[in-house]
């Protein structure tokens, strides 16, 4: 489980506060989406919640530990993270980049055992990317990609995983692809997942919850349902828009219609 | 990978024991280590151990020290063209040179003259202004912003080395000229020896890095999220590749092109783990440098310089790599 306590926060030298005394309980299990307009420190809290920024104020527990007490491999068997794209400088072949995964559970010298591979490939058919593993990661679509990213966060069997606008690059079909994945990946694997998204529509579609920001603060969070309203969307985004229930997709479906402010 | 490491172990092994017999006086190699004869009689083993081998060994030491410098800059960096040269150590080590032949520096230190010492002296200078940038890229600057800080620094070292060539005169020119050529003609054991300490501190570093590099070229965020401390990874690798690039340079002066073309070529061939491309780097620049210097040696009238052969062959043989491949 991870909490977010009295969490401040801003860049050295920058003059702007990113985020102010934020606090988040996120429950086990949960898909929780991070909702808010550029700028509202979306980013900024997942990379506050991936140890990769400390705060300068609060802290953030993973099962009662604060972050800033474990080491970098500790929390990365707890924590894996998917970027919102990766770019790999030299050819390595997909299998190459899911074993990557493994990498907290190596010791200094160790390499990737018969497990380690079994691992592996388990989180390449988890994620319907079996057939591509000696291909160059390079060579592959976006959608591809960041199914074959999301096996490497996989292999890493962390708890919880973080997720930054996972299907921004997406066309529409590998954006419902993914989030079907996703989906599949939270029931099999009871896996906690944060996803940050500009995407209230997908958002909807996934989130068990969401966190509504804005101008470094948590405006609402609470269950998908009950928290993105015509109202909240207003306070939010400053933008007008219909939400009703779609009977067909079966979820909330949001259409902006104009700004407000 | 077994196969890999025998494969490119087996070339440097032959290198180094074949390059030696190569010469204007041929030797053969059963009389060298015929333990009948002794030392002081066997022509063929002092032609083999007191005049070739130095140069060989020196070849080897920085031909390894090169392309494994050029790996991980390229990793560190996240770009392919990345070379031992990019962060100015390589510029350090030539001012430093160009200072000491120019004030006709004269002073020992182990056996080692005025020169190296100085060209030496001038890397550690500039990995002191990179190290500072690379502390400073850990308060929020980018690698984009370090490899441009290194291109000005590069630029800035050698519009200082060219200010003091300016000022020389006809004879410490020539010195310096020769010198910025490059060559591995270092006559004795004993300058080898003494670049070992800080290549042997440069391997260690090394040692630490293969797994690391392959998680930090998928981008410094992916690899912390991966469990790397990034900040200290980039610490050992930037003073590692620095000070094999440095002992490197004060030894032979400036050799182009190994760092570059040597890390490109392994990973046509092995692909991209660096647990693979380290170590097959180190044996193949080694390989390849002995072969340069051959050539140079050897197939035209008069020596030509060991950095010249490297580009003309390293150069097209590369591009032909690149487009069979492309």
């Amino acid at each position: 489980m991870i909490e977010v306590r009295g969490v401040s926060f801003t860049y050295p030298r920058g003059d702007r506060t990113i985020l102010r005394e934020v606090s988040l309980l996120l429950r086990p299990g949960a898909i929780v989406g991070l909702l808010g307009p550029n700028g509202c420190g979306k980013t900024t809290l997942l990379r506050l919640l991936s140890g990769t920024l400390t705060p300068n104020n609060g802290e953030v527990l993973l099962a009662g530990n604060p972050l800033s007490a474990l080491t970098r491999r500790d929390i990365a068997r707890r924590i894996a993270v998917v970027p919102q794209e990766t770019h790999a400088t030299f050819e390595f072949t997909v299998l190459d980049v899911v074993l990557m995964g493994r990498y907290p559970h190596l010791g200094p010298f160790e390499l990737e055992g018969p497990a380690d591979l079994e691992i592996a490939y388990r989180a390449l058919a988890a994620t319907g990317t079996g057939h591509l593993e000696a291909r160059p990661f390079a060579s592959l679509s976006g959608g591809e990609k960041q199914r074959v990213v999301i096996a490497g966060a996989l292999a890493q069997t962390a708890d919880v995983m973080l997720l930054d606008e996972p299907t921004a690059s997406l066309d529409l079909a590998y954006q419902l692809e993914v989030a079907a994945l996703l989906r599949d990946l939270n029931r099999t694997h009871g896996t906690t997942m944060v996803v940050c998204t500009h995407d209230l529509n997908m958002a909807a579609s996934l989130c068990d919850e969401v966190v509504l920001l804005r101008d470094g603060g948590v405006l609402a969070h609470g269950p998908t349902a009950d928290t993105i309203t015509v109202e909240s969307i207003n306070a939010t985004f400053g933008v007008a828009a219909d939400v009703r229930f779609h009977a067909a997709a079966g979820h909330l479906a949001v259409v902006p219609i104009a700004r407000t402010s | 990978m077994a196969v890999s490491f025998a494969a490119f172990g087996a070339l440097a092994l032959a290198a180094m024991l074949l390059a030696p017999l190569v010469g204007s006086t041929p030797i053969s190699l059963s009389r060298v280590f015929d333990r009948s004869i002794p030392f002081a009689d066997n022509v063929d083993a002092q032609i083999f151990f007191v005049a070739r081998l130095p140069r060989v060994l020196a070849a080897a030491l920085v031909g390894a020290a090169l392309a494994l410098a050029g790996v991980v800059f390229q990793a560190l960096l996240r770009n392919p063209l990345a070379s031992p040269d990019t962060l100015g150590v390589s510029a350090g080590a030539a001012l430093g040179a160009v200072l000491a032949i120019t004030f006709n520096a004269d002073f020992t230190l182990l056996g080692v003259t005025a020169v190296p010492l100085a060209s030496f002296a001038g890397s550690i200078g500039a990995l002191i202004i990179v190290y500072g940038l690379s502390a400073a890229r850990r308060r929020g600057t980018s690698t984009l912003v370090l490899l441009l800080a290194g291109v000005t620094l590069t630029s800035l070292l050698s519009a200082i080395s060219a200010f003091v060539r300016y000022l020389a005169d006809f004879t410490e020119t020539i010195r310096t000229v020769r010198w910025l050529m490059g060559s591995l003609d270092v006559g004795a054991f004993t300058p080898i020896a003494v670049a070992i300490v800080p290549m042997g501190m440069a391997m260690m570093g090394f040692a630490m890095l293969p797994r690391v590099l392959d998680l930090i070229s998928m981008g410094a965020d992916a690899a912390a999220a991966r469990g790397v401390d990034v900040a200290r990874a980039e610490r050992v690798a930037l003073v590692s590749a620095s000070l094999a690039t440095g002992s490197a340079v004060a030894l032979a002066g400036p050799i182009g092109f190994v760092g570059i073309v040597v890390p490109h070529l392994v990973r046509l061939l092995v692909g991209a783990d660096h647990r693979v491309v380290l170590p097959a780097s180190a044996l193949f620049g080694a390989s390849f440098l002995i072969a340069c210097d051959l050539i140079a040696r050897i197939v035209f009238v008069t020596e030509v310089p060991v950095g010249v052969v490297t580009a003309l062959i390293g150069g097209p043989f590369f591009l032909w790599l690149l487009f069979r491949h492309a």
